[in-house]
């Protein structure tokens, strides 16, 4: 059995099971910011979006940050770390609701709250972004990758400014 | 003004950071600026294209409402119910057939005029209105309104001089540019808050100075660069600016030595994020400020109006609204969304600004009585064919020196 029929055949608890695993590595990296490691979450044709509330649900196409390649990713990697002038920060990051909305052909459907929570140096720490992923996954090299990952954000004010990955 | 208000001897090449802070300052800049007789900016027709159509922005910190009628005129209007103040208005955009105040109901048409009031009469006899209470004393109040070519701006002033002699001769074609009279397409919006005065994001987009230092990004691609074929140019006054430059190439030379952020083997992994084709004539990038409330943005093909909103001395919300033309085809509304990564509280560009100006606000928030110096390309203010200048700068404080009267 080939690693793509593996996953199809896991029962709904087994594949909640490995999801899980999979989000908490994700924020786990970000929030450990090993950024070089992130682009390994996603496929080579990937899309990345972050994009407001207000222009998803109005079907208005800017996003607030956009990827559509892994070397997007890349490039922004390179500017987290090389090029942008920032404040030193941490961030950290919850995911809640997981709802598996199953597979469509070979891309599985996954939706997620998220909050990110930021702390600048002399001030409390507040809640930085929170709004709702809709992911596609697909598998590549015996494991689930993303496809598609949409962070919806309802923090229509950014404060200041958005540097990191959700 | 207090004691303390006094300007720096050496005139429009000290800035004195208490205008960054005071209370004062700032109650004196929302009634002389943006409440003074100037244009706003408050939306593009393109937003409101249908009757009913509604925006709710803000000029200065005052919240209004920008409203297409039934016979397609705009109508600007304030946020505040002529009855008891409240802001009516909640939503960022909608379209609604009148406007009613939830909290007793006073209900106006598209223009403004109150055209209903609950219980006016009284109930069974009893209370109501006096007899002589005419509703069209008590509408809501209407700003002055111009419009050019699908971009609208507003006034709470009135007999103001035409949108053409207050953008003047200088600035007139840059506008004329980017709003050639086609038909307009929003691409979307992005707002971030920005902890810091409002006059710091008018001196960062007069100030071609820090762009070829602190924008690693932007001088390794060669987007925007003190080498480059550029110029600054202001209108008559000092208040209105602009900065213009030709793309060049990216290597590195003698002219550029100074530039350390100057990164010469940077590649983008994926090109696909800076194709920029020839969409204008002359020039790669102009970004025009005008006077009080707006940056309009020309990034090769990325187009957006940056309104300023103020929130106290030392916060402003930065409202973007990106936008193309109807007529672009798929390709062309795709190369402006990727390169909308350069801008935005997530822009490969822009982050660097929204937080110097954080670091700025920082610094002179706590220390009034010190000033800054703005001697780079002369103490004066005119226009010049090179960056390397603060004379956009200079000229904006000249300006708003007038207005001030300080």
């Amino acid at each position: 059995m080939t690693a793509a029929e593996r996953y199809l055949t896991l029962n709904s608890r087994d594949l909640r099971l490995e999801l899980e695993d999979l989000y908490a590595a994700y924020t786990a990296c970000l929030d450990e910011e090993r950024f070089e490691e992130w682009p390994a979450f996603f496929v080579e044709q990937c899309t990345y979006k972050i994009v407001p509330r207000e222009n998803f649900e109005r079907g208005l196409p800017l996003a607030t940050w956009l990827c559509e390649s892994k070397g997007y990713l890349l490039d922004r990697v390179t500017a987290i770390r090389k090029t942008a002038v920032y404040a030193p920060r941490y961030m950290r990051r919850m995911v809640s609701g997981l709802r598996v909305l199953g597979w469509r052909a070979d891309v599985l459907e996954v939706r997620a709250n998220y909050v990110a929570l930021e702390t600048l140096q002399d001030e409390f720490t507040r809640v930085f972004n929170t709004g709702q992923y809709r992911d596609k996954l697909v598998v590549e090299e015996g494991r689930l990758k993303f496809l598609e990952k949409l962070c919806i954000f309802d923090s229509l004010l950014v404060p200041n400014s958005l540097i990191y990955p959700l | 003004m207090g004691a303390r208000h006094v300007w720096p001897k050496e005139g429009i090449s000290r800035i004195p950071y208490w205008i960054y802070s005071d209370p004062e300052i700032y109650a004196r800049e929302q009634e002389r600026i943006f409440c003074g007789p100037n244009w706003s900016y408050v939306a593009l027709e393109a937003e409101i294209p249908h009757a009913g159509d509604f925006k709710r922005t803000f000029i200065g910190e005052k919240p209004v409402v920008v409203v297409r009628d039934t016979e397609g005129s705009i109508n600007i209007v304030e946020n505040r119910c002529a009855h008891r103040g409240v802001q009516f208005c909640q939503k960022h955009l909608g379209n609604a057939a009148e406007f009613m105040c939830p909290y007793h109901q006073w209900t106006y048409d598209l223009k403004g005029n109150l055209i209903g009031v609950p219980f006016r009469r009284g109930v069974k006899k009893q209370g109501g209105m006096p007899a002589d209470f005419d509703p069209r004393n008590h509408g809501l109040r209407k700003l002055s309104v111009a419009r050019r070519h699908g971009v609208i701006f507003a006034s709470f002033a009135s007999n103001l001089q035409s949108l053409e002699e207050y953008f003047g001769p200088s600035m007139l074609p840059l506008f004329d540019r980017v709003f050639d009279g086609r038909q307009l397409r929003v691409l979307g919006y992005s707002r971030q808050l920005i902890p810091a005065n409002w006059k710091l994001m008018f001196e960062n987009i007069k100030d071609p100075y820090h762009a070829s230092l602190l924008h690693v990004f932007l001088v390794s691609f060669g987007l925007f660069r003190a080498d480059q074929p550029s110029k600054v140019q202001m209108d008559a006054t000092g208040r209105h600016g602009a900065l213009i430059s030709w793309r060049g190439d990216q290597r590195k030379t003698e002219d550029n030595a100074d530039m350390k952020s100057l990164i010469d083997d940077f590649k983008l992994q994926d090109a696909k994020l800076l194709e920029p084709v020839r969409e204008f004539a002359e020039y790669t990038v102009v970004m025009t400020t005008l006077w009080p409330n707006l940056i309009i943005q020309q990034q090769s093909n990325t187009l957006a109006m940056r309104q300023l909103v103020t929130r106290g001395p030392a916060a402003f919300e930065l409202a973007w609204t990106y936008f193309g033309y109807a007529e672009d085809d798929e390709e062309m509304t795709r190369r402006r969304l990727r390169q909308a990564n350069l801008m935005g509280p997530a822009g490969f560009v822009s982050i660097d600004d929204s937080e110097v100006m954080k670091f700025s606000q920082a610094g002179v928030g706590p220390y009034p009585g010190a000033a800054g110096v703005m001697e780079m390309g002369g103490r004066d203010w005119k226009d010049e064919q090179h960056m390397v200048t603060e004379s956009v700068i200079r000229a904006f404080y000249a300006y708003y020196r007038q207005v001030m009267e300080i």
